[in-house]
């Protein structure tokens, strides 16, 4: 073949040759991949563990744990709710993040405001929803600047123990 | 060459290569045990107990340290209203972070919101979403640095030091589960709590809903009750056709959600 084939052609071969050297050196050792193969996870190692090591803020209050967290120190209160209607809810959901709490912080701040409520009461006219078995009011009607924790006990909200 | 060679030669080749390589390769049962670990999570959403209280989101962007104020999320609600003169309304008002606190759908930026008669109402719904951790998942496939991938425990993550914000996984994800984290400045999405889950823990957006609309479980254990719902009842998938295989099972799914 002639020159003008091979110089270009040279060229690219060389590029390539660098690219491959440079990526030698450039990713480190600890790049694999799983059983995913390599076109599903080809990634650093390493990386899974930082994925692992993340802060817990949530404790777990969930459904399935009923308040055991929380249950410890206040369990008056969790024996009021866990009977029915609002003791599906976990604390947390209200109360924020337990993080550390009782070291740090040592009081959770309590979302006092109606837009917590509201989640679940506002009326919605759905009747093929799950939402049909929660009492609803509209918000622009019910009382109106008012919190909803003055008349209601969040913890046991029987209309007739108000 | 004869026609005769010709013909015989041509079928000959074309039998050859319509063998597909995959039937000459023998299984080794070593590796189809070693393809099968002991743990591989799934997502359970019962779209029937949805309510739409948002609770989940909001757990999951304090959990997760994804700014309140910013319009992404790992995980919202969508809103379906039918009404009986046939029209269809999808909404979910910032990711349904606060929940929804009104009856008027928005339809958008521009649209405004759409106020909706409750005796026109048809059938309404909730539909709690969140990344599907496909099995054959097309955002990782992309990646032209190796920043996101599958664990092989199931997961789909992905490295924030790599990650050079490209934004091939953001166009390639059929669920549109994937965006920018404000902060980070790096693609971001749900990672099925992989900080708690590891820890027997559950997710924060399992932790948080009280009615149990979602759920998780390690798909590998048959014994799980979860699993076994899985397995007997009838689930469906998002977007099936794109044949990334979705591991977010759904209860009740209907058609129009996609």
């Amino acid at each position: 073949m002639k020159s003008h084939v091979w110089r270009p052609l040279y060229v690219v071969i060389a590029i390539i040759a660098g690219l491959l050297l440079f990526r030698e050196f450039y990713v480190p050792d600890t790049f694999g991949s799983g059983e995913y193969g390599f076109m599903y996870s080809y990634h650093n190692l390493e990386n899974q563990e930082v994925w692992k090591n993340q802060p817990l803020k949530y404790q777990d209050t969930g459904k399935q744990k009923m308040h055991e967290y929380c249950g410890e120190c206040h369990g008056d209160v969790v024996d009021i709710r866990t009977e029915d209607l609002h003791g599906i809810i976990p604390c947390e959901n209200c109360h924020g993040p337990a993080l550390e709490h009782p070291d740090e912080p040592e009081l959770l701040v309590v979302n006092r405001e109606r837009g917590v409520c509201l989640r679940c009461h506002t009326l919605l006219p759905y009747t093929t929803s799950e939402r049909k078995r929660i009492p609803g009011i509209n918000p622009n009607e019910h009382n109106v600047d008012e919190a909803c924790v003055d008349c209601h006990d969040p913890h046991n909200p029987r209309l007739e123990d108000m | 060459m004869k026609r005769r060679d010709f013909l015989k030669n041509t079928i000959v080749a074309i039998a050859g290569a319509s063998v597909p390589l995959s039937a000459l390769e023998f299984i080794d049962p070593q590796e189809v045990l070693a393809a099968n670990p002991d743990i591989h999570w799934a997502f359970l959403i019962n779209t029937h107990t949805c309510v739409g209280c948002g609770f989940c989101v909001k757990a999951c962007k304090t959990e997760n340290d994804i700014p309140f104020e910013a319009n992404v999320s790992r995980t919202w609600v969508e809103r379906y209203v039918f009404t009986k003169d046939d029209r269809r309304y999808i909404d979910s008002p910032k990711a349904a972070l606060y929940g929804f606190t009104d009856s008027k759908v928005d339809l958008g930026e521009h649209l405004g919101f759409k106020d909706i008669e409750p005796e026109n109402v048809g059938k309404a719904f909730f539909v709690p979403k969140l990344c599907n951790h496909c099995e054959a998942p097309a955002c990782t496939q992309v990646c032209p640095v190796g920043a996101t991938y599958k664990t092989d425990d199931g997961i789909v993550l992905i490295d924030r030091s790599w990650c050079i914000g490209c934004g091939y996984c953001v166009m390639a994800c059929p669920f549109g589960a994937r965006f920018f984290h404000p902060v980070h400045n790096v693609v971001d999405k749900c990672t099925f709590c992989y900080h708690r889950i590891t820890k027997d823990l559950e997710t924060a957006c399992v932790n948080a809903c009280p009615f149990g609309a979602r759920k998780m479980c390690n798909i590998r254990d048959i014994n799980d009750p979860i699993t076994k719902i899985i397995l007997n009842d009838r689930v469906g998938v998002l977007k099936d056709e794109f044949g990334t295989k979705p591991q977010a099972f759904y209860i009740g799914l209907a058609t129009e959600v996609r």
